[in-house]
């Protein structure tokens, strides 16, 4: 069989484009079995925003519900509990929320948009359990100096009622906060940012 | 011709050679490679065993990503399939490449066994070659049955119903033995759910280990041709066949070009045509399965429907299954009912092609009228090509040591 | 050789003549509806046409209201505020407001949902039947696609109420042989076909949401085959110049 010269660079070069152009088939090939893993139609729909109505909601009360899987808690914080926040500043690991989970607007001391409503993830950024939340300030079987928020019954971590984790616990982060917005004063949307935010 | 480089056992490449000092895998590859000589005339009908094993890769990945989302359950079945073609983000595709793949499977496979009867593959020594496919025809058949039951719809439920009340037909175990098999007393979820296990896993494991056997076999004695003369015959001072070429890169390069051609048929189909005028995706199948209702007319897949014509042709039930089993059996035998001198239709007289020209007009005839209703013109044109299908076989044990050939040549002609 | 290049032109021409029936088991008796399925104002309206007329009774349970968004060029709003009359979110399934358990009781059956109506029946034979309601003799509703369809003529009152012309058949019985418009309605003949052909359309799009993408896509897939197949080719041509 000849081989001369001509003949083998037109081969390599055919071999070349086959295979280039194959390796592009069987890339487009692979995108549709790839793209067929994100969240379907389904998911996106039961992972809707949820609306949260709260004008019944008394200032020390929690209301939670659920979204994308999550137990979300919408705590009415009362100007002393607001005011108390500062105080603990020294015992957080975090105080300033930089490391942790949270939308830019919520970056702040009562890590809120507006600072009566607290609007939190519930789970233990420990390991997932949900928190007990004890608002009264006073001594607890587990704190002498209770000063208020949540405490993790699972390996005893506590944060404080902005959601900030305590120093000396296992959870490494302040409780994450969701997207959410006002529709109006009495109705929360869990999902869903304020136009314009990020 | 220059003496071949590809008969060392390792390799050059650092690499490589790490991997074949505990792989055989350069000596894997110059075997079944660059060291497997096959005839240099193979024509259109030798596509097929490469498009076969393409079309089997494309289903078991087709199928494992609908096997993601699909949920075997008789409540749920039918509605997950619909979420499958409409929430999946690219559902639709994976869902019409299974489906169409089903079919293209059996028109491949039906025309890669019509070129073993055109050039007598399936004679000694590759008898072997034969039956490893036929024992895969026969896995492929159970494993497209019981995937069309999966989306519950009309005929998957009620095409199930009849083929398995033909077990019933059996003396003495027949009932206990659809009970056995659908698991209930009637087609049920526990029907449905042990067919989706035996579809997604048993089977393929057992088709893939089938082909393995299959190539294996075929590797033993190296491919027929279309003049069907052994090639080993006429080796060079080498001991390579004179009429031989290595199987890469000639071939490689040949059923590249050969898939991509099929690709584009194949693809034509999944996106302008994937219900196929409802042969490949029945128009009843998109009514969910209804115990209640019986469709006006059941029929099987058009890959099953020459089998079911010649159960219809015969008005004993019992009768008519075991006709149909021999129908397919008998395949399993024609290694030695061909005793022909001449292996392939070049070189047999005219009365071969006599015979293998009505054996496919039978075929397809009957296929046509299996899927049809049946009436009484129809049912006595049943019997007539079901006597034709079953004369082949006879016809040509008793004609083909005396039949007209002509001389074979000694070496490959085109 | 003469006789193979032959038997396979003969064996592909049998192949042929034996699929062809399949083709057209359409039934003899159908109006074409000649939907064009890319037409989204028809499906628009078509869609308007099936929440008001249609699922009161008749659920299309795998199909989203976001869909309609996704495909059909309409926004979330319009969708929310003309499509949907429940308190369904946008991306929940479109349900009937009968729920099943009331329909049995009420019409004896429960009307089935029409997600893949369209796939089993065929757009001609839905065109067909909604065009061919008549009042029969008991001064109730019957159908000449679908004869005693339990299914009263929602759409009564555009088309007008149609009565029919009995003849004797080859058998000697007394069939309907033809409709005939006994009361007009708010649409013309011609109108209510343009209503029904976009109500088709709508249910053709909904026992396959993603038929046009399909196509589109395939294009492009055929055309890189194509050219992957040239250069394939191509590569083989070259190889197979040492054979001979």
């Amino acid at each position: 069989m000849p081989t001369d010269g001509v003949n083998k660079k037109r081969r390599r070069f055919l071999v070349a484009t086959t295979s280039v152009v194959g390796a592009v088939g069987a890339g487009f090939t692979a995108v549709p079995f790839i793209k067929s893993w994100k969240p379907s139609a389904k998911a996106k729909a039961v992972g809707a925003p949820v609306q949260v109505p709260i004008d019944a909601l008394e200032p020390g009360q929690i209301l939670k519900v659920q979204w994308r899987g999550q137990t979300i808690g919408i705590l009415r914080r009362s100007e002393e509990t607001l005011g108390l926040l500062s105080a603990v500043d020294a015992d957080l690991r975090d105080p300033e929320s930089q490391e942790s989970d949270q939308p830019a607007y919520a970056q702040n001391e009562g890590r809120a948009l507006r600072e009566e409503y607290l609007v939190v993830n519930m789970h233990c950024t420990h390991l997932g359990c949900i928190p007990q939340m004890i608002p009264e300030v006073g001594a607890q079987p587990f704190e002498e100096n209770w000063k208020g928020g949540f405490y993790c019954p699972c390996h005893k971590s506590k944060f404080d009622l902005a959601g900030r984790v305590y120093k000396g616990v296992p959870a490494p982060a302040n409780l994450k906060i969701p997207p959410y917005s006002f529709l109006d004063d009495s109705t929360l949307i869990i999902g869903v940012n304020p136009e314009g935010a990020v | 011709m220059a003496k071949p480089d590809n008969t060392s056992e390792k390799s050059s490449n650092a690499l490589l050679a790490w991997f074949d000092a505990r792989l055989p895998v350069t000596a894997f590859w110059n075997n079944v490679m660059t060291g497997y000589y096959a005839p240099k005339n193979f024509n259109f009908w030798y596509y097929l065993g490469s498009l076969a094993l393409m079309v089997l890769v494309m289903q078991i990945l087709s199928g494992i990503f609908l096997t993601m989302h699909y949920k075997p359950d008789a409540e749920m079945a039918f509605a997950s399939v619909e979420y499958i073609m409409r929430d999946v983000e690219w559902g639709w595709f994976i869902r019409y490449l299974h489906s169409t793949g089903a079919s293209f499977f059996f028109i491949v496979v039906y025309l890669h066994m019509f070129r073993a009867l055109l050039y007598g593959s399936h004679r000694a020594p590759r008898e072997l070659v034969w039956i490893f496919g036929m024992l895969i025809y026969l896995a492929l058949m159970a494993e497209a049955f019981m995937g069309y039951v999966l989306p519950w719809g009309q005929m998957s439920y009620w095409g199930a119903q009849v083929i398995i009340n033909l077990f019933g037909a059996i003396p003495a175990i027949g009932e206990p033995l659809t009970e056995w098999i659908r698991g209930d007393f009637f087609i049920s979820d526990a029907t449905l759910n042990r067919f989706f296990a035996l579809h997604v896993i048993a089977l393929p494991l057992a088709i893939l280990g089938l082909v393995m056997m299959h190539l294996v076999a075929l590797r033993e004695n190296g491919s027929n041709n279309p003049d069907g003369i052994e090639i080993k015959a006429n080796k060079d001072e080498n001991g390579i066949p004179v009429d031989g070429i290595p199987f890469h890169p000639y071939y490689t390069v040949k059923d590249i070009f050969g898939a991509g051609f099929f690709l584009m048929i194949f693809a034509f189909v999944i996106f302008f045509w994937p219900e196929a005028g409802g042969l490949f995706l029945e128009h009843d199948n998109f009514i969910p399965a209804n115990p209640l209702v019986t469709p006006e007319h059941i029929k099987p897949v058009w890959y099953f429907t020459p089998y079911y014509a010649i159960l219809k042709a015969v008005p004993d039930k019992l009768m008519g299954v075991i006709l149909m089993g021999v129908s397919v059996a008998i395949l399993f035998f024609l290694p030695w009912l061909d005793r022909s001198p001449a292996k392939s239709i070049r070189y047999k007289g005219t009365w071969y092609k006599i015979l293998l020209g009505l054996f496919t007009i039978a075929f397809v005839r009957l296929g046509m009228l299996g899927m049809a209703e049946g009436t009484p013109a129809q049912t006595i044109e049943m019997r007539i090509w079901t006597f034709v299908y079953f004369a082949f076989f006879i016809l040509m044990y008793f004609i083909s040591p005396g039949g007209k050939t002509k001389p074979v040549p000694e070496r490959l002609t085109h | 050789m003469k006789m193979k290049p032959f038997a396979v032109i003969f064996s592909l021409a049998v192949m042929l003549f034996a699929i062809a029936p399949a083709f057209g088991a359409g039934g003899g008796n159908l109006q074409h509806a000649n939907i064009n399925i890319r037409d989204t104002a028809a499906t628009q309206r078509g869609a308007k046409l099936f929440v008001n007329y249609c699922m009161s009774c008749h659920s299309a349970g795998y199909m989203r209201y976001q869909r309609l968004v996704d495909d059909l060029g309409l926004s979330e709003e319009a969708v929310m505020n003309n499509l949907v009359f429940s308190d369904a979110k946008i991306g929940e399934t479109m349900d009937a407001s009968m729920r099943p358990e009331d329909a049995e009781k009420w019409l004896g059956k429960a009307p089935p949902d029409l997600s893949v109506i369209s796939r089993s029946r065929g757009a001609d034979w839905l065109y067909t039947y909604l065009l061919t309601f008549y009042q029969d003799e008991s001064g109730g509703w019957n159908n000449q696609a679908l004869p005693n369809a339990s299914m009263p003529h929602v759409m009564w009152q555009m088309q007008g109420i149609q009565k029919p012309v009995y003849a004797t058949d080859a058998e000697g019985h007394e069939a309907v042989d033809h409709l005939v418009l006994h009361q007009a309605g708010l649409q013309t003949p011609e109108e209510y076909e343009n209503t029904v052909r976009d109500l088709v359309t709508f249910l053709e799009y909904l026992g396959e949401p993603a038929q046009v993408k399909r196509k589109n896509v395939g294009v492009w897939v055929l055309l890189f085959l194509a050219f992957f197949t040239m250069i394939a080719y191509l590569l083989k041509a070259d190889y197979w110049r040492d054979v001979h």
